[in-house]
């Protein structure tokens, strides 16, 4: 068996890199109506399988169950819903767009069928419960993503 | 039916950051260590005219990550050579076909990943989700397990203290073997008070950044004895991928294990695995996925993933006696390690980590957050 010996390594060094690579990505049909709709009118909107009854959130253009075609099939639904599932992010990193502990939770819809994961604030970590009542707080500035959610935080009883 | 062989495998020693090593060097040493055991060359008439490879773009910095080898696995000089950008265990199956079709008869397949070129694997795991979606919200496989080890939790009830006897159990299983990662000996308090990484995830629930590098040469069973006396048959195979969007998937139940365990049994012929089976290697990159990989893969039933840990089920299976991921495996290439652990405990050549009459091995593994993509393998002897 060939081992690796750390003592080869005399003179030798390491190279110091960074990818950042400028690039751009087609928002969809559906993707933009959604995000557009959430930026300017901020409503939640949704499409509905005609055939299965199933509600996509975020929308896709052929339900994944039975292939039918559901991208002009759109419904808005509620800017409140359930907490389903949560997790506290306690690690940093700079991919995470807030200050660490936050909570990605999951957000069932009033309306909808799936949750859909998005960022829990206005409580501490301690206090969230699956089965909370959340509302969608909408962002200042458009980023142009889900963001413009800015996070769910909860309904005061 | 004809038959595929794993003629024998080849591991580099994993740790936690080999930066005075090329990856090259590494894939190199492990070439090297196959050809001396089995004496296959490549090219000529009977060499190995096709390689298959494994790496990753982001982890390498560069794409087209497999044109930074070709010369180290013996591709260059004209030999074809083909990148598996996908968990390597699903290399098993492309090389497989390939030879079962008839347009090779053996196959060199040589996999690396070293996670500590990365600043940061979450960050490149951040990267494999969409632009606007998901990956702004800062997802990465690290919270995406997160929201899952939590939905596991809540429906299974199985507690700290099980949790914390999966990964008690990997580093001691490691500390028998050469190749391992983590060796250093926990005890339950250790794991069960370990800092909060991702809640309900905490720090030593998780697999520790590794680099490594694998290797094995394949044939068909007409070329096979040419290159080992004991070769490993490859008798099932399955994958299954599900939705990428959590919010529509069982995230507590893992259906597409379930379907891809599915295939790859009725290929092998197994009705019954708790029967059939007598040792695992599953791609446990975190504490709770032992045990949820275990009900996906039917050696336990659904939800009891807690009482299985409870009956000794992980020791009556032989689960992970390499330690697994969670004693340190990197990604992309953690199934190829399980192939190759299988590999020799099925061969009686696992040493101080063997276990006694191995004869039926199911390896599984994933990709994608929390499980979203499944592989599962049967090997025999």
């Amino acid at each position: 068996m060939n081992t690796c010996r750390n003592e080869i390594s005399k003179d030798c060094f390491v190279v110091p890199g960074k990818m950042a690579l400028p690039n751009q990505y087609f928002a969809g049909r559906v993707g933009s109506k959604f995000i557009i709709s959430l930026r300017d009118s901020r409503k939640i909107l949704g499409v509905r399988c005609p055939k299965c009854k199933s509600v996509y959130v975020p929308p896709l253009e052929y339900c994944e169950k039975d292939m039918t075609k559901i991208d002009e099939n759109w419904v808005e639904l509620g800017n409140e819903g359930v907490l389903t599932n949560y997790t506290v992010v306690n690690y940093r990193d700079a991919h995470l767009p807030r200050k660490v502990p936050y909570i990605l939770g999951m957000v069932l819809l009033d309306g909808a069928e799936t949750p859909f994961v998005h960022i829990v604030s206005g409580i501490e970590p301690e206090n969230v419960e699956i089965g909370m009542r959340v509302k969608a707080v909408f962002a200042d500035k458009t980023t142009n993503t889900i963001l413009d959610i800015d996070h769910f935080a909860p309904v005061e009883e | 039916m004809k038959r595929v062989a794993i003629c024998a495998v080849a591991q580099h020693e994993i740790k936690g950051n080999i930066w005075y090593k090329r990856f090259q060097d590494m894939l190199l040493d492990i070439l090297e260590d196959l050809q001396g055991e089995t004496g296959f060359t490549f090219g000529g008439e009977n060499g190995v005219k096709n390689v298959l490879t494994c790496s990753d773009d982001f982890f390498d910095a560069r794409t087209i990550s497999d044109n930074a080898v070709n010369d180290v696995v013996g591709a260059a000089n004209y030999r074809g050579e083909q990148k598996m950008a996908q968990e390597g265990l699903n290399g098993i199956g492309y090389a497989m076909a390939d030879i079962l079709s008839g347009h090779d008869d053996v196959i060199y397949f040589a996999g690396h990943c070293k996670e500590s070129l990365s600043a940061s694997r979450n960050q490149i795991a951040n990267m494999a989700y969409d632009p606007f979606y998901c990956r702004c919200l800062g997802m990465d496989y690290l919270n995406a397990a997160g929201l899952q080890a939590r939905a596991y939790m809540e429906k299974t009830k199985i507690t700290p203290e099980q949790l914390a006897q999966v990964v008690v159990r990997a580093r001691q299983w490691a500390s028998r073997n050469t190749y391992a990662n983590e060796k250093t000996q926990l005890n339950l308090g250790d794991v069960m008070y370990s800092s909060v990484l991702c809640d309900p995830i905490r720090s030593l629930h998780a697999y520790p950044v590794s680099d490594g590098a694998v290797a094995m040469l394949l044939a068909s069973e007409e070329r096979a004895y040419e290159f080992t006396d004991n070769p490993i048959w490859i008798t099932g195979f399955g994958n299954c991928m599900d939705d990428y969007f959590m919010g529509r998937r069982d995230l507590a139940a893992s259906s597409a294990l379930k379907k891809a365990a599915e295939q790859a049994y009725k290929m092998a012929g197994i009705k019954q695995p708790r029967k059939s089976v007598n040792l695992m290697e599953v791609m446990d990159c975190y504490a709770y996925q032992q045990p949820m990989w275990l009900e996906g893969l039917g050696l336990c039933d659904e939800g009891k993933g807690g009482d299985f840990i409870n009956e000794y089920g992980p020791a009556k299976y032989n689960v992970n006696l390499s330690g697994g991921m969670l004693a340190g495996r990197p990604l992309m290439i953690g199934g190829l390690y399980g192939v190759a652990e299988a590999v020799l405990q099925l061969k009686g050549q696992a040493n101080e980590h063997q276990a006694a009459d191995v004869n039926c091995a199911v390896i599984q593994s994933t990709t994608g957050g929390a499980g979203q993509f499944q592989t599962v393998v049967v090997l025999e002897r």
